[in-house]
């Protein structure tokens, strides 16, 4: 699951989309797993650092995980993952 | 290490667009206390859902709207409105504060006795009164509000062989000025019914003319509506003194008059829009004091208000059970307070705080109930911020019409309880149980459970 390589992000939680104009606004979790995403970092990792550093349940981080890549679709961040069918 | 304060991930899309005249939204605030009462041991003591109610504020309520009436109008009578919320701790504190009782059945009429209310202090209105229940109403020398002929004849007859005459009034309907004419209840007043009423009940000779009566709507948003009711009621007493040589001992206006909760489909929030109680008090006392009565005659004025004086000292507390993203990208939360209990969110956008401390990010959702019944549907649209299933949510403003109107569906309906003056918790009604349910049902033999 990887964001879009093209999209700004700034650290108080600012994303843009230079491609469609689009801006959004998220709050303080959002803005730290996009920068790891647009770092490269990958899902178990980011995971796993949040359960390092902040209150929550694996099973609820799971939950609210899902949640967030529906809200990147929607949002329209994602790289789309193409199936090549090879 | 201490660990961070989780939130779950959100990001929301910016949409520039046309400034809003009216500021920026202020947001939702936490609403964690009521009347001093932390919301986090009202649930963890009595269960979630509960209904909490501020005796405090239903003190402060009735008092105000009585001195709205009273510093206009020199005689003035309340009379709490039973169906309005009918639980035996309620119908005492409005008793206490010097109320009536109004009710509208021969079973509100029985709990009105049983909270000691004095016969002649109970006003019966209402079109469904059996043989029975106007027995008793005479027996207790109440006031007998007649809704329809058929009632009227009832009590000429059950009258004959009285030597006290039964109180009555008449329930008169009016064109004033609003939509929908409540034309269903009592007499018309333009087209002369009221008038053939009143000319039948006088002669009769079985009855004593007392009062006459109007209820003209419910959340009346307008002043002048009350005023010409007034003025017509007014109309009526003084041609019963010149025509009929009856004089007429008091005006009940009835109620109507709005709580500041928002309807469904308005477009600027209760509290902007509607007219205060002093507003409905000044228009009401100065047309009847402007009217032809002498000084010395003025009819005692009765207001049955009932929403008014209740709505906001009622809060719905309950839980968020779970998240859900909706087919087309929107956020709705699951509670577990359903229309079963709630049945205003029929008619209003009830403001909903969470009661603990969130973030300033918010999200657009839909709050719908735990029935499995697709209209179970709290908030279509709402702003709240980002809800945790376990999280509690505090619903405002729920006093009126829920405790009575609910509905035993699916589910138990809560426990309610009183928060007195001076702080203490009282559980004046328990939480439904299966046996309570189930206490008059009755299985034939050959169908029970082997």
């Amino acid at each position: 699951m990887k964001i879009k390589k093209n999209i700004a992000t700034s650290e108080n939680g600012f994303v843009f989309n230079p491609a469609t104009g689009d801006s959004f606004s998220g709050n303080a979790m959002a803005s730290v797993i996009l920068l790891a995403m647009k770092n490269g970092v990958n899902t178990a990792e980011i995971k796993a650092d949040i359960l390092k550093k902040y209150d929550v349940s694996v099973a609820q981080l799971d939950r609210d995980w899902e949640d967030w890549i529906i809200q990147l679709k929607e949002a329209n961040l994602l790289e789309l993952e193409l199936n090549h069918g090879n | 290490m201490e660990k961070l304060p989780y939130e779950r991930p959100y990001i929301k899309r910016l949409t520039p667009g046309a400034m809003n005249k009216f500021g920026s939204h202020s947001g939702a605030q936490p609403f964690k206390h009521i009347d001093g009462v932390q919301v986090t041991n009202l649930i963890a003591a009595y269960g979630s859902p509960l209904f909490v109610l501020s005796e405090t504020q239903i003190r402060r309520n009735y008092r105000s709207a009585y001195r709205a009436f009273s510093t206009r109008y020199p005689k003035v009578q309340f009379a709490w409105s039973y169906k309005t919320n009918y639980l035996n701790a309620v119908c005492q504190i409005f008793h206490s504060e010097g109320s009536w009782a109004e009710v509208v059945s021969g079973f509100e009429y029985r709990k009105a006795l049983g909270n000691g209310v004095a016969g002649n202090k109970i006003i019966f209105n209402g079109p469904s009164k059996s043989k029975e229940d106007l027995m008793l109403a005479i027996e207790n020398d109440s006031l007998i509000h007649i809704d329809h002929l058929e009632e009227l004849n009832l009590l000429i007859t059950l009258s004959e062989n009285l030597t006290d005459k039964p109180r009555v009034a008449i329930r008169v309907n009016m064109d004033t000025g609003i939509f929908p004419a409540w034309d269903r209840f009592g007499f018309n007043y333009e087209n002369g019914e009221a008038w053939n009423a009143l000319t039948k009940v006088v002669a009769s000779g079985k009855l004593r003319l007392t009062g006459l009566h109007c209820h003209i709507g419910t959340y009346i948003q307008s002043t002048s509506a009350f005023g010409i009711a007034a003025t017509k009621l007014a109309d009526l007493a003084l041609r019963c003194k010149t025509v009929l040589d009856q004089t007429i001992e008091y005006l009940d206006l009835g109620g109507g008059f709005p709580s500041m909760n928002t309807l469904k489909g308005a477009y600027l929030p209760g509290t902007d829009t509607l007219p205060s109680i002093d507003d409905f008090a000044e228009e009401i006392c100065n047309k009847l004091i402007n009217s032809d009565f002498a000084p010395n005659e003025l009819p005692l004025l009765i207001l049955e208000s009932g929403r008014a004086l209740i709505d906001d000292a009622g809060y719905l507390l309950g839980t968020v059970l779970a998240n859900k993203r909706l087919a087309d990208g929107k956020r709705a939360t699951v509670v577990d307070f359903g229309v079963n209990i709630l049945f205003t969110s029929f008619w209003y956008d009830h403001q909903i705080s969470p009661a603990q401390d969130f973030s300033p990010h918010t999200e657009n959702m839909a709050i719908y109930g735990p029935l499995c019944m697709n209209i179970d549907v709290i908030r279509e649209n709402i702003n709240l911020p980002l809800l945790n299933p376990g999280d509690h949510l505090v619903v405002h403003k729920v006093g009126a019409y829920n405790m009575t109107q609910w509905m035993q569906f699916i589910t138990f309906r809560p426990a309610v309880v009183l928060i007195d003056e001076r702080q203490n918790i009282h559980l004046i009604k328990a939480a439904e149980t299966l046996d309570y349910i189930e206490e008059n049902e009755n299985v034939p033999g050959h169908l029970k459970a082997k």
